[in-house]
């Protein structure tokens, strides 16, 4: 009985309860884990968390076991944060991944028609429908402001991310081939051409390899009406993922 | 005499006497102890694999480890390989990679890696028996030829955050050994253990004790969680019967505001006397290091000649982006200059004393410093080859911006004080880069596309090896740097390569991640 009544003010004070502190997990975060995961979350000895999805903490009880008990076997528990501790953390590293719901003008219905008819979907995957020649986009909302979704689609050259480099190849016969690169080591090079097939080049027989750094295979909609613009930021704005 | 036959027989192979390790050189077929040799060159005097035929090499066999991200660097002695993975030893059959026995030890489930993964970098071989590091902070002696255990002693508690990552270091009737731990404020050593029964023979701190020569350059009680591991095998010289060892990071990494001074022996050689493990001299080549540039590095002994006078030198490309030539009977710095690019000093004094660029500690808005935290090298080994005359080493292009931050010190925790926030990863870089010994002079470079994990074997045959994260295993020309065969190993790669013969043929060995290659022409 004893046990029961001493055992009781512990499970109410349960993980669940703690409130996030987001200053106090910040302080802790570049305390103890800045070490491997960077100052800014942006990784360096462990991965960045500044994703919307995380591979190994899918939920919050998930991260918060991760964070009080490590993930083997790389990872050490910090076994020494309070309760509380443990949850500002985890309501930072989350907060590193996701950008705060903001008010944008614009229709978001109307945003994802037009979304459509613009032929975005032709490059891009939503919730699983388009084709993926370009970033998938089911969660950009979360991870990009409106300024910088609205960049992007003005000026696409601007915001290139970095795994779609675009890259001019000159192969041993004088013909020249862009893609996008998928991947590349010390002797070989794999882009993505414009139709979907893949080309792979070792590096011995191409006489000229140009990395367009800072250009995009996406055309500037620089040309859209002020409203339609409007329209399609609140459409991927609104776009997060399963929060 | 079936029987005699057979009890010479047993008693003929799996013995190792430390005269073998010491001539290592005389039977080149073998690969004996860590860097190859005593003095850490990292070279092997098989000439079989040539610029001319190295294009021919292909994946003779294959070893699985039990996970991924292998660092270890294999033993080969007659005709069976020896590979480690963490608390795990296995011995192979040379020719066809079966195992001949495993070994392992539980990892307790409270253990933590506090700022390192869960890593094994290889064995020691001495007389008849095999000796491995654990990361609960155990030394162990395996029966060579069963793989069963003789003895294990218990180094330091893992629990305030003591491990061990490396492959001991044996020498005459003794196994030498360091601790990682210098992310958690340890107090490091070196110890040196009886390699028959496994008696702690003698303990070298790496930071002295108030009263002690070095205790004055730290301030206050700072020396207590000091860290100054010392978690990569070292060099020994058994002509002067000296043992040399790279000193990790002083505690908190980035934050030096509670231990003002320069913080001996961290970030530093020294050299031990090998019977009593007394100091004989140090080098400091980071003094109050804010940047976590451990001087944890493979020393390299080798005999030149500096401004026309033959020196015996101990030679280090350190993570600080300089590279220095000591002599290593006395620690006398000869040499010294920037291999890689370095934003912190503006040069090295006549005493290879860093000329500090002013403000390029870590601080609350973060500073951009090169190198980055891992530094222009890192753990990985480098080569020298007697044949070329060059060092070479697997350098680092990257620089970050440091950060400050509050650090307290609780035993089993990071105690780190900051972090890094490293340029993107499309400015970062690395090279292959062979050096002059006795000054750090440029003769060539490979460029790599990032900063590599992979150490360098050069052999004399002409040929460098290495490996990149992009999983490529490739040969360069050891003259002049000219890529020479590759193979893409499908698993990035951070480990050290060795060469051996199998039945007389040379081969080469690398961990690539989860598998272990062995090439062959």
């Amino acid at each position: 009985m004893l046990l029961f009544l001493t055992a009781l003010p512990v499970l109410a004070q349960g993980p669940h309860d703690a409130v996030a502190d987001l200053s106090i997990g910040k302080r802790v975060f570049e305390s103890q884990c800045a070490l491997c995961h960077g100052a800014d979350g942006s990784g360096g000895r462990g991965p960045s968390l500044r994703k919307a999805k995380l591979k190994n903490a899918p939920d919050d009880e998930a991260l918060r076991k991760a964070i009080s008990e490590g993930l083997p076997p790389e990872m050490p528990g910090a076994w020494q944060l309070s309760v509380r501790e443990v949850a500002s953390v985890a309501g930072y590293v989350r907060s590193l991944g996701k950008i705060a719901v903001e008010e944008v003008p614009g229709d978001s219905v109307r945003g994802k028609a037009l979304f459509t008819e613009r032929g975005c979907s032709g490059c891009h995957i939503v919730n699983g429908q388009g084709n993926g020649a370009g970033p998938e986009l089911s969660a950009i909302g979360a991870r990009r402001s409106a300024a910088h979704l609205r960049e992007s689609i003005v000026r696409p050259s601007a915001t290139v991310p970095d795994d779609f480099l675009l890259v001019e190849i000159t192969d041993g016969g004088g013909h020249t081939i862009k893609g996008v690169k998928a991947n590349e080591d010390l002797f070989t090079i794999q882009i993505a051409l414009p139709g979907g097939r893949y080309q792979s080049f070792s590096k011995s027989t191409i006489k000229k390899l140009t990395r367009l750094t800072g250009q995009s295979t996406m055309p500037a909609f620089d040309k859209l009406p002020a409203n339609d613009l409007d329209n399609l930021v609140a459409y991927l704005a609104s776009l997060r993922g399963a929060e | 005499m079936k029987l005699a036959i057979f009890i010479l027989s047993v008693a003929a192979c799996a013995q190792v006497p430390f005269e073998r390790i010491r001539d290592a050189a005389k039977e080149p077929g073998n690969w004996l102890t860590y860097s190859g040799n005593l003095q850490g060159h990292r070279h092997s005097p098989l000439t079989e694999l040539t610029p001319a035929n190295v294009g021919g090499l292909k994946v003779k066999w294959a070893y699985q480890f039990p996970g991924g991200r292998n660092q270890t660097s294999p033993l080969v002695a007659d005709g069976v390989m020896y590979v480690t993975s963490p608390n795990r030893a296995a011995a192979l059959d040379v020719k066809t990679g079966r195992e001949l026995w495993v070994w392992d030890r539980p990892i307790p489930k409270d253990y933590q890696s506090i700022g390192f993964g869960r890593v094994n970098r290889g064995a020691a071989i001495l007389d008849d028996k095999l000796y491995i590091a654990t990361l609960d902070c155990y030394l162990v002696a395996l029966d060579l030829r069963s793989g069963q255990q003789r003895w294990a002693v218990k180094v330091e508690d893992y629990k305030p955050g003591y491990s061990m990552t490396l492959a001991p270091l044996a020498i005459k009737g003794k196994v030498v050994a360091g601790v990682s731990g210098g992310e958690a404020g340890i107090r490091g050593f070196i110890d040196a253990y009886d390699a028959k029964d496994g008696h702690r023979l003698w303990r070298f701190f790496t930071i002295p004790v108030p009263g002690e020569p070095g205790s004055e350059t730290w301030a206050g009680t700072s020396w207590k969680s000091g860290a100054g591991s010392s978690w990569v095998t070292g060099a020994y010289d058994p002509d002067l019967n000296l043992v040399y060892w790279g000193i990790g990071n002083p505690g908190p990494d980035w934050n030096g505001d509670s231990r003002a001074g320069d913080n001996l022996y961290t970030c530093s050689f020294v050299a031990l006397d090998a019977d009593s493990g007394k100091l004989r001299w140090h080098f400091q080549f980071t003094p109050h290091d804010t940047h976590d540039w451990d001087s944890a590095h493979v020393p390299m002994l080798i005999d030149a000649p500096v401004r026309g006078r033959p020196r015996k030198l101990i030679v280090n490309p350190n993570r600080n982006a300089f590279y220095y030539a000591l002599d290593r009977t006395t620690g006398e710095f000869l040499a010294g200059q920037p291999y890689a690019k370095q934003t912190w000093a503006k040069g090295l004094d006549d005493k290879g004393r860093p000329i500090l660029v002013p403000g390029m500690d870590p601080n609350d808005e973060g500073i951009l410093v090169w190198p980055a935290l891992n530094g222009a090298t890192i753990w990985y080994s480098p080569s020298y080859s007697p044949r070329t005359g060059l060092v070479y080493v697997a350098t680092r292009e990257a620089g970050a911006t440091y950060f400050k931050r509050e650090a307290e010190f609780k035993p089993g925790t990071f105690f780190s004080g900051g972090g890094e926030r490293r340029i993107p990863e499309s400015e970062q870089w690395g090279a292959i880069r062979a050096l002059e010994p006795a000054t750090g002079k440029l003769a060539w470079e490979y460029r790599l596309l990032s900063p590599p994990w992979a150490g360098v074997l050069s052999t004399a045959g002409g040929l460098v090896f290495s490996g990149s994260n992009e999983g490529n295993v490739f040969a360069l020309d050891a003259r002049t740097g000219k890529p020479l065969w590759n193979f893409h190993s499908g698993g990035a790669i951070a480990s050290n390569p060795i060469s051996f013969n199998i039945d007389g043929r040379q081969h080469l060995a690398l961990a690539a991640d989860k598998v272990l290659y062995v090439f062959g022409l």
